[in-house]
């Protein structure tokens, strides 16, 4: 039994660590100015609590085993534990713990201390069961008024949003279905959300900010890779939580004043 | 002592009711909250079979159910956790266990408010109907998920089963956190005022320490989730709006203003994390009592045990916001939550050095007991060295509300606590039925659930890395979930097979009970105070005398004495002879 024991636990730990070391199933391609640090870190946990996971598992597996009960086997060691064993060990778990956590809070301070800088793109991104919708806000740089009265989600864009056209401020305001970006350019967005919460989650981009009604949340991030991401609702919304995707499509500072030009001009 | 003889002034009642329905006896109340336990994880487990199947087979007709709707979907989601998280990961272990061997093991003859017991018991029965209940309403069982967060839970029209269903839902929570804190009170008193002469604190097994601990969490997180609930019942009910901001669903704006969806999280995970140790404290208990009992050995830090599970308890209410990372909240609370929750993993890194140090030099006997102990400790590592990862704020950007997460806690609060209930019911039954269970049948299920719950879980983590959101009812929408679809298949045929070796403990359950050997006053060759009275124990759990307590709890190999154990009632060791 003791040997089963050993042979399982360390199958487990082996085949675990299999599927960790090679990773058939990894985090997905970043591509935003904040990947990289965001996947060190997640590296460097993941390898410390690699090697706790296969040393602890390992040891319990070959305890159970060499410790078993036979005939010949010594009598238990009397021993009620050792002072000196768990200072040292609460120590260590201490300093690995509260190390690791300090190194990764740099990243968070950037992301999420410091405002958008002055050149970014303001963008505003709204859900509601179950779609977003992005805006932009034209030439004059601000964003019209929107007020709840007139959001009407069954007539999309403009009127999901609820945007006042009486606005002067918001004739240039251009709402989309797909989210446009031009690369390299950091994003100052506002979530929020009209109805329940969302959570605006772009794996590629490694961003995710909950949407929350009565909240607008600022928040920045800068794509650096031209092409098409996928975007996810990760908090539960209601019935078609599943299905609240949506499209982040990166693409070159002059491809997007095209886009831009192009819905702008629709709108006249 | 004066209290427990007036406490135990009732006598053994004779009538079916009294002694079997409403009866008075903690051991009698135990198993009744085992065995509605036993109901519930039942349904619970097979609301998940539904949910996996749905997930691979979207199309499938299944049994009384018929075709699975997204938001039936949610529906399930929602009353499994639930039921799980309350109906069993709390009532089994500490209603369950707690309520029949904390007073045998401290040697009291009885809880220190017998009435109270009762009704604690018959309340959470009550909640359970009217959890269940919520099935069977216009709309269905709510689909906002185990946390309920608003305004999705708050609001009607947000969805199906959000109308009466979801009243049933918080009602039945409410009805439930009044129950557990009767029981709190209950075994915070008993602990405190009903221990035999010379059961000092540090004498206690560490079980009786785990269930004193989970109590005071209980009576400290019940009170604001039965607050909250309240207030999100008037939010839904009576207009007001503690969490409704101006919202508009389905194009209709309401009538609400000013309140705080994050204020709910708040209040809810004040009590949700704390919940989590109470699910998984008794099971720290027991996996303690086990190991020593089967390594044959004193457990190894027997204060650093005590100290580590205070710490635990103490530090699981300053953390709820790691739940919150990426909720809104001021991102520099978020550094000192995630430096706390880091913090914990000092007391339970603790904790699995001190089992390992418990096996190590010892002499190990393979009983099913210790199997799933030893199944516990293997878990709890697997499950607890994800949490560093979730508890960086950094590292939620990619990991939160994605599948990791579902690993996480299933491993840890969820499979871990439900090893340590296998444990404890292995462990116990011969003192509590008076037959022993089937070793045979005890080891094909342990070996089947060992593997098969890795299998179910630590994929998940896979998925998670891989950006794969949790609550999806459905893997066809976005594109970069196809890939996924065989680790969700995997899943599930792994479910199927740990599932269906679940009949096997039930089994084993109901045909010893009947058929099982009979078991001797101390089977195991244990040493606390339950081993020392009659299997199963008379009706005052002593036969009329009151113990006393001489030694440690976990005395084995003791040298120079005349067996491999020195019970809590031998005469003190090295004053004898």
């Amino acid at each position: 039994m003791g040997l089963a024991l050993l042979a399982v636990v360390w199958l487990i730990t082996f085949v675990s660590t299999y599927f960790f070391i090679w990773h058939p199933w990894w985090l997905p391609v970043g591509a935003s100015a904040a990947a990289a640090g965001i996947d060190h870190q997640f590296t460097f946990t993941y390898i410390v609590m690699g090697i706790v996971f296969v040393l602890a598992q390992c040891s319990l597996g070959l305890f159970v085993w060499m410790y078993r009960e036979r005939k010949s086997s010594p009598p238990a060691d009397y021993s009620h534990g050792n002072t000196t064993m768990e200072v040292v060990w609460t120590m260590l778990t201490a300093v690995l713990f509260v190390g690791m956590n300090l190194m990764g809070s740099k990243i968070w301070a950037a992301e999420r201390f410091e405002p958008a800088s002055a050149s970014a793109i303001p963008v505003e991104v709204t859900g509601m069961q179950f779609a977003w919708y992005f805006r932009y806000a034209g030439p004059d740089g601000k964003f019209g008024v929107t007020t709840p009265k007139l959001m009407d989600p069954s007539s999309g864009s403009e009127a999901a949003i609820g945007l006042d056209t009486n606005d002067p401020a918001a004739k240039d305001d251009v709402v989309t279905g797909t989210m446009m970006l031009p690369v390299n350019r950091q994003v100052d967005l506002t979530l929020r959300a009209v109805d329940v919460i969302h959570s605006f989650f772009v794996p590629n981009m490694r961003f995710k900010q909950d949407a929350v009604p009565g909240l607008a949340i600022h928040m920045h991030f800068t794509p650096t890779q031209i092409g098409d991401y996928e975007i996810a609702c990760a908090e539960l919304c209601g019935l078609g939580h599943y299905k609240m995707h949506g499209m982040l499509k990166v693409v070159s500072q002059e491809d997007f004043d095209k886009w831009l030009g192009a819905r702008e001009a629709e709108k006249q | 002592m004066a209290t427990s003889e007036v406490v135990h002034a009732h006598a053994a009642p004779q009538g079916f009711i009294r002694k079997y329905i409403f009866s008075l006896d903690h051991k009698v109340i135990g198993i009744q909250y085992f065995f509605l336990a036993l109901t519930a994880v039942w349904v619970g487990m097979i609301l998940s079979l539904f949910m996996r199947i749905h997930l691979i087979w979207p199309d499938a007709n299944l049994p009384l159910i018929g075709h699975i709707q997204p938001e039936a979907y949610l529906s399930l989601l929602t009353m499994h956790g639930t039921i799980m998280v309350f109906f069993v990961l709390t009532t089994a272990p500490q209603g369950g266990f707690g309520n029949y061997f904390l007073p045998i093991q401290i040697g009291a003859p009885d809880m220190a408010f017998p009435v109270l017991n009762m009704l604690s018991f018959w309340t959470t029965f009550v909640a359970l109907v009217v959890m269940l209940a919520s099935f069977f309403v216009a709309g269905g069982a709510p689909l906002h998920g185990w946390t309920g967060y608003p305004p999705l839970s708050a609001v009607q029209s947000t969805g199906p089963g959000e109308g009466l269903g979801a009243d049933l839902w918080i009602t039945s929570i409410a009805i439930f956190c009044a129950a557990s804190l009767m029981g709190a009170l209950n075994f915070i008193t008993t602990t405190l005022d009903l221990r035999a002469k010379g059961m000092t604190l540090m004498r206690m097994p560490l079980t009786v320490w785990s269930w004193f601990i989970t109590a005071i969490l209980g009576l400290l997180a019940f009170g604001v989730l039965l607050s909250a609930g309240i207030l999100l019942l008037m939010d839904r009910n009576l207009g007001t709006s503690f969490f409704l901001p101006t919202i508009v669903v389905n194009g209709q704006l309401l009538g609400h203003k000013g309140g705080s969806p994050l204020l709910w999280q708040h209040l809810f995970w004040f009590f949700g994390h704390p919940e989590v140790y109470i699910a998984i404290l008794p099971g720290m208990g027991v996996a303690s009592q086990v190991l020593s009992t089967f390594a044959r050995k004193p457990i190894f830090g027997y204060r650093a045990m005590v100290y580590a599970m205070l710490a635990i308890g103490f530090l699981g209410f300053m953390v709820w916001g790691h739940h919150m990372f990426m909720s809104g909240m001021s991102p520099y609370s978020a550094f000192a939550f995630s430096l706390l929750t880091m913090a914990i993993g000092v007391p339970s890194a603790i904790k699995t050095f001190n089992w390992l140090g418990t096996i190590y030099k010892s002499r190990v006997r393979f009983f099913t007991p210790m199997l799933f102990a030893i199944g516990f400790v293997s878990l709890f590592v697997s499950g607890g060295l994800s949490g560093p990862f979730l508890a960086q704020p950094t590292l939620d950007i990619p990991l939160h509300d994605t599948y990791f997460v579902v690993g996480h806690f299933h491993l840890i609060m969820g499979v871990a606590a439900i090893f340590g209930i296998f444990a404890a019911t292995y462990y116990w039954f011969p003192k509590m039925f008076g037959r022993m269970m089937s070793e045979p049948m005890g080891k094909i299920h342990f070996w089947i659930t060992f593997i098969g719950t890795y299998a179910i879980f630590m994929p998940m983590h896979y998925l998670g890395m891989a950006g794969h959101p949790r609550r999806y009812s459905q893997l066809t929408e976005l594109a970069y979930l196809h890939p996924l679809i065989p680790v969700q298949r995997f899943m599930t045929y792994a479910a199927f097979i740990t599932i269906a070796a679940q009949l096997i403990f039930v089994f084993n359950l109901f045909w010893s009970m009947f058929k099982g050997a009979q078991a001797s006053d101390n089977p195991w060759d244990a040493t606390t105070l339950e081993w020392t009275t009659a299997t199963p124990p008379p009706h005052d759990n002593f036969g009329g005398h009151t113990p006393v307590v001489h030694n440690g709890p976990y005395e084995y190999g003791v040298p120079g004495a005349a067996r491999d154990f020195v019970m809590q009632t031998d005469p003190p060791i090295g004053a004898s002879h």
